[in-house]
């Protein structure tokens, strides 16, 4: 009986990459290993077929349209927001604003809430940990309103000050904007705590959900959060779409991000009516074949158990970190206590990036650099990391395979 | 196998330098390449990319290319810190390259580093080519050797190091010391 519940719990991981098709492609001559997945995940053949059906049998304008052909693309774009909506836990399907991608969302709320809520003097609170697109935008805002930017510090393990964090608060603070899990260091940061605390303060709470949201169970309204920021490609979806969600009151009050067609209720050369949510925030023609695709991205996740995903990438994290460390010249940067399935490390006297090309060259795929957070990278003394992040299609005999490439690079490269 | 092709490759050039086959590893000459570069005064530069393409084909293995590319890498002269200068700085999003031109005998000679490498390893390969040469030939050199080598992808637009800078910088000292020719020569 227990044995049984076990294999039923048990990911049967290469049933899952028989339905990623470039997981058989070779480079340099050898079978890729991709480990690049906090960068963008690979697709599964249900999402290519989608786009590929969208393209073949339905293309057409959405909304508009009175044909079946619009009727059709109609339908299967808003059932993806309905799927999201689900995924997530959120209110109301019209709490889910369509975008390009987690970057975009983070600046639709800097460009439209910003702009009418934040002036001289108030405060916005991000961390050390934050990727570029959680630090520019608020940058931007604060130099045109006269705002102050403040950085909750972090631990030398890659965790978040809490208490650090509570001092900055005070009636200022406006906004509190941080990542649920860093993409260079894999720390999952208290988001509900954090919430709570700037609820508490009186200010506004975004969470940037790029990382997390395909390791972790995301439940906004226990989150708690104003603002929900993520990418479907992140996600084993299609690149070019991400997802806003926002309480309504807040989605109601703020005014369009884009103005032209789909946003308005009425146009007159006098006065413009917008539409309702989410409409209102989703100007001009949007990306319908790739947001119609990512509904089976969504599905492949529910149906291959998100609980079984995660437990899956969780032991290839511990088995990677173990193995790592038995590299001497090897440093781990982020060992925090919970993190998702992402390892970044550096090396003795060795350039990330050489490392990277040599692991290239034995069909492995890892990310080097700084991995878009700068100052990140500046708190550590460092330029750059070599970062290993795994997905569920990943084995560990992939991490095997990755530790002898860098057996091999050291050798090379020392 | 593959070092037996390379002796003979490096045979060719024997009669500038005896290299040493003490182990596996190629062993790279310092003053062979320094001849090599005086040698390069009589050399066009699309004669010596033929070099170096020639030398790449007798590599079986992409390991064999990169673990050459490493080796000229770790041999390339340090630049002096005095020109580890912002203004001498190539930024690329990943590696820094650091490039010093100079112009002596209607030729610019150049000099360079970079923190990876690898890069350095392909730097090594960029003066062989374009150092001690004039000003229009390198303006008009095509680089095709790169391609040819396989190592493309490090010219690629990925912003991922300052290589594709390099080389438009070293085109761009090039052109300056071009015009300023023309100047003079008018004046």
């Amino acid at each position: 009986m227990i044995e049984s519940v076990s294999i039923q719990n048990k990911l049967d991981v290469f049933a899952i990459r028989r339905q990623f098709p470039v997981l058989n492609r070779e480079v340099k001559g050898k079978p890729l290993i991709y480990l690049d997945n906090a960068a963008t995940s690979q697709k599964p053949q249900v999402v290519i077929d989608a786009l590929v059906n969208y393209y073949s049998n339905y293309n057409a304008n959405i909304h508009r349209g009175i044909h079946t052909l619009a009727e059709e693309a109609t339908l299967a774009f808003e059932n993806t927001r309905d799927a999201v909506q689900l995924y997530i836990n959120a209110e109301s399907r019209e709490q889910i604003i369509f975008t390009r991608g987690t970057t975009e969302g983070i600046n639709l709320v800097a460009y439209t809430w910003g702009r009418q809520n934040i002036k001289a003097g108030d405060e916005i609170i991000i961390s050390t940990m934050e990727h570029h697109s959680n630090i520019v935008p608020w940058q931007i805002l604060c130099e045109e309103k006269g705002a102050i930017l403040k950085v909750i510090p972090i631990s030398d393990e890659g965790e978040l000050l809490m208490d650090e964090y509570e001092k900055l608060l005070s009636p200022e603070t406006k906004l509190v904007s941080i990542v649920h899990a860093s993409n260079a260091l894999g720390t999952i940061n208290p988001v509900k705590q954090i919430i709570a605390a700037a609820h508490k303060a009186g200010a506004v709470a975004l969470i940037d959900g790029a990382q997390s949201t395909v390791h972790l169970d995301i439940n906004v309204q226990e989150m708690g959060c104003d603002f929900f920021a993520f990418s479907s490609h992140k996600l084993y979806g299609p690149t070019g779409v991400g997802i806003l969600y926002g309480k309504k009151h807040l989605l109601e009050s703020m005014p369009p991000f884009h103005g032209g067609g789909e946003m308005i209720k009425e146009v007159t050369f006098e006065k413009t009516t917008y539409n309702d949510l989410p409409y209102k925030y989703e100007a001009g023609t949007p990306n319908i074949a790739d947001t119609i695709a990512f509904k089976p991205a969504l599905d492949f996740i529910c149906q291959t158990g998100k609980e079984k995903m995660s437990r899956h990438e969780d032991e290839l994290l511990v088995y990677a970190t173990a193995q790592l460390e038995q590299i001497p010249s090897l440093k781990i940067i982020g060992k925090a206590k919970k993190k998702v399935s992402i390892v970044s490390f550096i090396i003795d006297g060795l350039h990330p990036q050489d490392i990277g090309i040599l692991l290239d060259n034995g069909g492995i795929a890892v990310r080097t650099g700084h991995h878009c957070a700068q100052p990140l990278m500046n708190h550590f003394g460092i330029t750059g990391t070599v970062r290993a992040s795994f997905a569920v299609y990943n084995t560990k005999d992939e991490i095997d395979e990755l530790i002898l490439g860098l057996q091999k690079a050291i050798k090379m490269l020392s | 196998m593959v070092y037996k092709k390379q002796l003979k490759c490096y045979r060719k050039y024997a009669i500038f330098y005896k290299p040493l086959y003490g182990n596996k590893n190629i062993t790279i000459n310092m003053a062979y390449l320094k001849k090599q570069q005086q040698m390069n005064d009589h050399k066009m530069i699309e004669e010596i990319e033929n070099e170096i393409v020639e030398e790449f084909s007798l590599f079986d293995s992409w390991d064999d290319k990169y673990e050459y590319i490493i080796d000229l890498g770790k041999k390339l002269p340090r630049l002096n810190d005095k020109h580890k200068i912002d203004e001498n700085r190539v930024r690329g999003c990943q590696s820094t390259v650091y490039l010093v031109a100079d112009y002596k005998d209607s030729k610019v000679l150049y000099k360079a580093e970079s923190d990876s490498v690898i890069v350095k390893g392909l730097i090594s390969m960029l003066i062989r080519v374009l150092s001690g040469q004039t000003p229009d030939e390198i303006v008009e050199a095509k680089l095709e050797f790169i391609r040819e080598i396989g190592m493309m992808t490090h010219l690629a637009q990925t912003r991922s190091n300052g290589l594709l800078a390099m080389v438009k910088q070293m085109k761009n000292y090039a052109l300056a010391y071009k015009i300023k020719n023309k100047i003079s020569v008018k004046q």
